[in-house]
């Protein structure tokens, strides 16, 4: 059967979550492979600066200077805020609308409230890339691993080079013809 | 029991030969050693000429065929090599989709596929086509181009649309295939016998889709890039003269695994699955998305097919 297995460990809430989706979806309830969170390399956690007494939490929407001024937010800017999906009493969790707070692990939660759709798909192996075994185990990735969560467009890549064109191939001895 | 070549549908089951036939056979070996000596061809090239087509070889003679070209690989290449010849999983119909909404046209398919798959490097043989079509335009085969080389894609105003086999239940290049050279597997791939096909080109010009390739030339891959771990109706080192194609990955997916194309691709475009199992994600893809069958009017029954995820 080809659902794929589990490996997290299930979570408060999460877990009941996860049986109600799985039962839409046709799936079991089930923990999901996925890699870790794409982190900036030496921002996580961020509670070593946002620690609540010497950086207190300015819910001022702003436009950011001191940090971060390289997130450019391109993800519903007229209607979201950094404090919509980041925790302000504990950075180094998100929070889903109810104020339930979700580790980054599980963030696919958090996109799947207004992309319940394609959550719904995700889980069932339809939506994202997947690798593993078709009949077995697989590995799932976040939706943070291929869209950036501040401009979650996917971001053009270059080609590989095209075939080369019949005309091209060349006649050599001991060689193409 | 006699065994029709020709016949179109899903067989592996038991291997059987004439009577007459192994006495023809063990005559020819006869005769066929004795002008060896004389000629000066190297036994291996005798047994070559004599091997019967896969179907009809019993699990001593795949062992010696098998041992025999993987001699013949180790020589050219200086490697290695595994033939396997895993049978088709019981209860397994395989099935592949591809969603065209999310494809960007990357081609990083077809290059992981010429890995995966030992197509030759020179002269370049690339199983999987990637089409760039107008958006304006839709499916219009006519107007695709598949040399599109900009900076970065997908480019505005237009789709991509990547072609590869489509393992026809209803194939027609199985049917026209005068020596019995391929076939359909339980399983459902299309596959072909190397050392049986005699390059006549019959299949690609019966296959509305292109998808079959010609050794116009001696393969040549570079020995370290050569992928050692091969399917006998797959992946093996492919010799001038015959024509291949795409096998769903056979010695991947006998084992369980994805193909490689399904692991490589970035955007999750490319979707594959057991059609014979309700639960999977193609037959999720199949009851619940938007699906497409490219020349569905030549009822070519493919098992690849095209969807719209979003």
């Amino acid at each position: 059967m080809a659902t794929p297995s589990f490996s997290m460990p299930s979570r408060r809430g999460l877990g009941l979550l996860c049986c109600l989706l799985g039962a839409m979806s046709g799936l079991r309830a089930q923990d999901i492979q996925v890699p870790p969170p794409p982190f900036t390399e030496g921002l996580f956690p961020c509670t070593v600066c946002h620690d609540g007494k010497n950086l207190k939490v300015n819910r001022q929407r702003r436009e950011l200077k001191d940090m971060h001024g390289d997130i450019v937010l391109k993800h519903g800017p007229e209607s979201r805020w950094c404090l919509d999906c980041h925790d302000p009493l504990d950075r180094d969790r998100l929070h889903l609308a109810s104020g339930e707070q979700i580790e980054f692990t599980v963030s696919y939660e958090l996109c799947g409230q207004c992309h319940g759709e394609k959550l719904r798909d995700w889980r069932a192996g339809v939506h994202g890339k997947r690798t593993g075994s078709w009949n077995g185990q697989k590995q799932y990735l976040l939706c943070v691993n291929c869209h950036n969560p501040h401009s979650p467009h996917f971001q053009p890549l270059k080609p590989m080079p095209p075939p080369v064109r019949p005309d091209a191939i060349q006649a050599r001895k001991g060689g193409a013809l | 029991m006699k065994y029709h070549l020709g016949k179109s549908e899903p067989q592996d089951g038991p291997r059987t030969i004439t009577s007459r036939r192994r006495f023809l056979g063990a005559a020819a070996t006869a005769m066929a050693g004795a002008m060896a000596t004389l000629t000066g061809c190297g036994k291996g090239d005798v047994e070559a000429f004599l091997q019967h087509n896969f179907r009809e070889l019993s699990k001593d003679e795949l062992k010696d065929v098998i041992a025999r070209l993987e001699r013949d690989a180790r020589k050219k290449y200086g490697k290695d090599i595994t033939i396997g010849n895993e049978p088709a999983i019981q209860g397994t119909i395989f099935g592949y989709a591809l969603d065209l909404s999310r494809c960007i046209g990357c081609r990083r398919c077809a290059k992981a596929c010429v890995k995966e798959n030992n197509q030759s490097r020179d002269p370049q043989i690339e199983w999987i086509r990637v089409l760039q079509m107008d958006k304006e335009d839709g499916v219009d085969v006519t107007h695709a181009d598949p040399y599109y080389n900009p900076e970065e894609v997908p480019q505005e105003g237009h789709f991509y649309m990547p072609v590869q086999c489509h393992q026809c239940r209803n194939a027609p290049c199985t049917k026209v295939c005068p020596v019995g050279a391929t076939w359909q597997e339980k399983d459902g791939m299309v596959v072909v016998d190397y050392n049986w096909c005699i390059g006549c080109r019959y299949c690609m010009a019966a296959c509305p889709y292109g998808a079959r390739r010609f050794n116009w030339g001696e393969p040549s891959i570079p020995s370290a890039d050569l992928n050692p771990v091969t399917h006998y109706l797959g992946n093996r080192p492919r010799p001038k003269g015959v024509v291949e194609k795409c096998t769903f990955c056979i010695q991947r997916v006998r084992k369980g695994l994805y193909p490689a194309c399904v692991e490589i691709c970035p955007t999750g475009s490319r979707k594959f699955g057991n059609l014979a199992d309700p639960k999977s994600e193609i037959r999720y893809i199949l009851e619940n998305k938007r699906v497409f069958i490219f020349k569905e009017e030549l009822n070519t029954r493919p098992k690849f097919f095209y969807f719209y995820g979003v």
